[in-house]
């Protein structure tokens, strides 16, 4: 690949990322390094347990949008 | 950083005994260093920040001061992002260093409360556009649009110059001091820190306010969809495309969030163009032109089940489509500003600046222009958002400046891009846009005439302009569409298509604009309706203890109903307004906003000079008063004035007399039916105005009478130790902006050489 294109490339996966972040679509990757640091013996949620759970307490605690 | 006299007397409870470990590096950049980056000035730095001054000063002078025919967009951006740089270098480090004075060896409550889901330590950037998208909604693109009526300048000024002042300080405070609270709400701490009469007052109002706001955004909505079959519906396929999203995520592939919103994008924009196709043809045009007072009965029926809905079909992937589709329109918006630089013709104080009939919203320019702009300048709906949320979530306590402080300026570059946006087309327009049917007359003919009437400098329109703008951007009539939303639309459609696609994408453009906007207000509304009804649930739960359980069914029902039901009666109310709903109504929105702002500060006020910080306590009460003032003499007005058309009982009276002679008309009201509509929701209005003021003096004032406790015993022993967490010592590090400093990049050099087993306490709890 040219060199531009891949600085190109590059520079849209970090924007996918960024998005994606900001969106909480890494939250579960964040909650499996979460879990593994804090050294719990018990199995980690699976990936579709981890969501619905998630939304699921959302339930119970929404979250504001302002105006 | 050098000990002020205050700190001296007075060092905060825990301050300087957090005992780091000692094993790891330092978790926070040595004050002395600090203080040495700050204060050490290189001729490169101060070249820098004297050609952003100087730019800004051009930028102002080129806005304020010369008077030319015409003003280019690019001097907004200027003058704007010059002055948020120097306000966020200079004024929000005075904040940092005398009030927050954050502690970076303490651990944040997403470190020390670390579950992985609802306290995660977040990155800086992240967290940044993540509180961005909850603060940012349709607010700042509706106040500024409206407050256009007096010419550019004074918006300009108030959403520039009040940010740095004021609504960025709020943001700030709140989200540093919820923070050391282990991420409580306001109403915990207005609660904690003002006692029971003005926590109690400050719940009351909160919730009333809540319901006021989600209202009148629900009118912005139903105003830009009435008797437009395009945006009915296209906004109306933003349902089952979240339903379709809700699903997918939860069965088919969960978390796959990006994927499913990418999707979600494609299917809204073939909704936005398959809307053109429908609405063009005969059934299409009959199902889906409905009148306002219908949308508004759907928008409540739709409201009630959207907040009883489980929040994975409905809401959360509506919130993702909703995050997507505003960090998208606003890079997007600002780069077609910057490229197509439209030149602006609007005068920077308008025939109206110096009236208080305008008809596009009454009142005199102080102190309505202040309440008429909220979002964008000093919102107190964000004291709710940067509470709670965003503070389970920061890494590191240096950070809540960039994050808080940050986030609203970023909120007001986006007011000032949609002021722009609206005031790059033609003033005629704008106010055949914006007044009421009841002046306009509701056709293109009469428009013209009663616009062309006002003798407005330079503004002479025909019926056929109209009639075409109207045709370019795909709709019916564009006569009288109040409410903000569709004059942003024109004006985005038209700054648009000199960018990309020419006039053929015009109603593409239009309709891509209203789509954001209704996504970011359904949001709201149902965001609201839901924090309300946990609000209620929780108030009513002291009562009768039942009410509290969140899962228990009727309870949830009726708290729903009953908060759909008050902020649908104030819409209906709206809607069918023979003065014209959003022209009386804004000013309260407003109102309603800025004395949650003046509840925030208050509660900051008290926590302040209870940290014994009286030298720098003008920080905070500079804001406070001046939104203090601002809305308690707006409130008086409404409540107290003559004037029929700034007075909501002076009108109420006058239409109650008219009704009493016998009369059949009156004014804009043309029934005995409409007279007594106005009657009733002049009245409403009126002691809905009282209230508000009434339950905001008691806040104000419990949080004078702690602020002057505080003074009074700042010496004693006895001084009360404050409702901050136990400071716990911090065992992360991470850069408190966005570029790293050559200290902080040191420091994270270190940190990489740490094997990553010892990077976390190998606790066990849980």
């Amino acid at each position: 690949m040219p060199a531009p294109m891949a600085v190109l490339a590059k520079g849209v996966r970090g924007a996918a990322r960024y998005l994606g972040s900001v969106m909480g679509a890494d939250a579960y990757t964040r909650y499996l390094e979460h879990h593994q640091a804090m050294g719990h013996q018990s199995a980690p949620l699976t990936e579709r347990e981890f969501w619905r759970d998630r939304t699921d307490r959302q339930d119970a605690n929404p979250q504001g949008r302002c105006c | 950083m050098a000990p002020t006299p205050e700190q001296r007397r007075n060092p905060s409870p825990g301050e300087g005994a957090v005992a780091t470990d000692p094993a790891l590096p330092a978790v926070a950049v040595d004050d002395a260093v600090l203080e040495a980056e700050d204060r050490k000035w290189t001729p490169a730095k101060i070249a820098l920040w004297a050609a952003i001054a100087l730019l800004g000063g051009v930028a102002w002078f080129m806005l304020a001061i010369a008077r030319g025919e015409t003003v280019n967009a690019i001097w907004f951006v200027f003058a704007s992002v010059c002055t948020y740089l120097i306000g966020y270098r200079f004024y929000s480090k005075v904040i940092e260093r005398y009030l927050t004075k954050p502690d970076d060896k303490r651990a944040t409550p997403a470190e020390y409360k670390a579950d992985g889901k609802d306290y995660v330590r977040t990155d800086r950037n992240v967290l940044f556009g993540h509180h961005f998208a909850a603060i940012a909604g349709a607010g700042p693109l509706v106040g500024p649009i409206i407050a256009a009526q007096m010419g550019y300048l004074p918006g300009t000024i108030w959403i520039i110059i009040g940010v740095v002042l004021a609504g960025a300080v709020q943001d700030y405070l709140v989200m540093f001091f919820s923070m050391r609270r282990g991420g409580r709400s306001l109403g915990q701490m207005a609660r904690e820190e003002l006692g029971v009469v003005g926590g109690t007052a400050a719940l009351v109002a909160t919730l009333l306010i809540m319901v006021i706001i989600v209202a009148i955004l629900a009118l912005v909505v139903v105003n830009a969809l009435g008797e437009s079959p395009w945006g009915v519906f296209s906004v109306g396929l933003t349902i089952p495309i979240a339903l379709f999203m809700g699903v997918y995520l939860r069965y088919l592939r969960p978390g796959k969030i990006m994927e499913v919103s990418l999707i979600g994008f494609v299917l809204l924009m073939a909704a936005i163009i398959g809307g053109g196709f429908v609405a063009e043809t005969a059934w299409g045009a009959e199902l889906f032109t409905l009148d306002k007072v219908t949308l508004a009965w759907g928008l409540i029926v739709y409201g009630f089940i959207a907040a009883i809905l489980p929040v994975w079909l409905l809401l959360a992937p509506r919130d993702y489509l909703s995050t997507f589709m505003k960090i998208g329109v606003i890079v997007m918006l600002a780069l077609a500003i910057i490229v197509v630089r439209p030149e602006i013709t609007v005068p920077a104080f308008s025939e109206f600046a110096g009236r208080d009939n305008g008809p596009v919203f009454s009142g005199a320019l102080f102190p309505f222009l202040f309440v008429t702009i909220a979002c964008g300048a000093l919102s107190g709906f964000h004291a709710l958002i940067s509470s709670g949320t965003t503070p389970k979530l920061v890494e590191k306590e240096r950070q809540t400046r960039f994050i808080g402080y940050g986030g609203m300026l970023m909120e007001s570059f986006v007011a000032i891009m949609a002021l722009v946006a609206a005031i790059s087309i033609d003033r005629g327009l704008y106010f055949a846009m914006n007044a009421p049917a009841a002046l306009t007359g509701g056709t293109v003919e009469t428009a013209a005439t009663w616009v062309n009437s006002l003798g407005l400098a330079g503004v002479n329109i025909t019926p056929d302009f109209l009639a075409q703008t109207a045709a370019n951007v795909g709709e019916e009539s564009i006569i009288s569409r109040t409410g903000g939303a569709p004059t942003l639309a024109v004006g985005l459609a038209h700054i648009m298509q000199q960018f990309i696609g020419g006039t053929a994408m015009m109603s593409f453009w239009y309709h891509f604009a209203i789509m954001f906007e209704a996504l970011f207000i359904l949001t709201a509304v149902d965001a609201g309706t839901r924090v309300a009804r946990f609000m209620l649930q929780d108030s009513v739960g002291n009562f009768i203890p039942k009410f509290k359980e969140a899962s228990w069914r009727p309870g949830a029902w009726l708290c729903t109903a009953i908060m759909v039901g008050a902020w649908g009666a104030v819409l209906l109310m709206g809607v069918t307004d023979p003065l014209g709903g959003i022209n009386t109504l804004f000013p309260l929105f407003g109102i309603a906003n800025q004395l949650l702002a003046a509840i925030a500060l208050s509660v900051c006020l008290a926590i302040v000079a209870k940290k014994g910080t009286f030298k720098y306590l003008w920080i905070v009460a500079l804001p406070l008063a001046f939104a203090a003032v601002v809305t308690i003499t707006a409130s008086f007005q409404k409540i107290f004035s003559a004037t029929p058309s700034v007075g909501y009982f002076a009108n109420n009276a006058a239409f109650s007399k008219a009704l009493a002679d016998g009369k059949t008309e009156f004014g804009s009201a043309k029934s005995v039916a409409a007279m007594e509509a106005v009657v009733r929701n002049t009245g409403i209005q009126g002691w809905l105005s009282v209230i508000f003021v009434v339950l905001s003096i008691i806040v104000i004032a419990t949080a004078l009478l702690a602020t002057v406790k505080a003074f009074r015993t700042r010496d004693a022993a006895g001084r009360p130790e404050g409702n901050e967490d136990p400071a716990v010592p911090s065992k992360v590090f991470a850069p408190a902006g966005v570029i790293p400093t050559a200290a902080e990049r040191a420091l994270l050099a270190e940190w990489d050489k740490v094997p990553a087993s010892q990077r976390f306490e190998r606790a066990g709890h849980h």
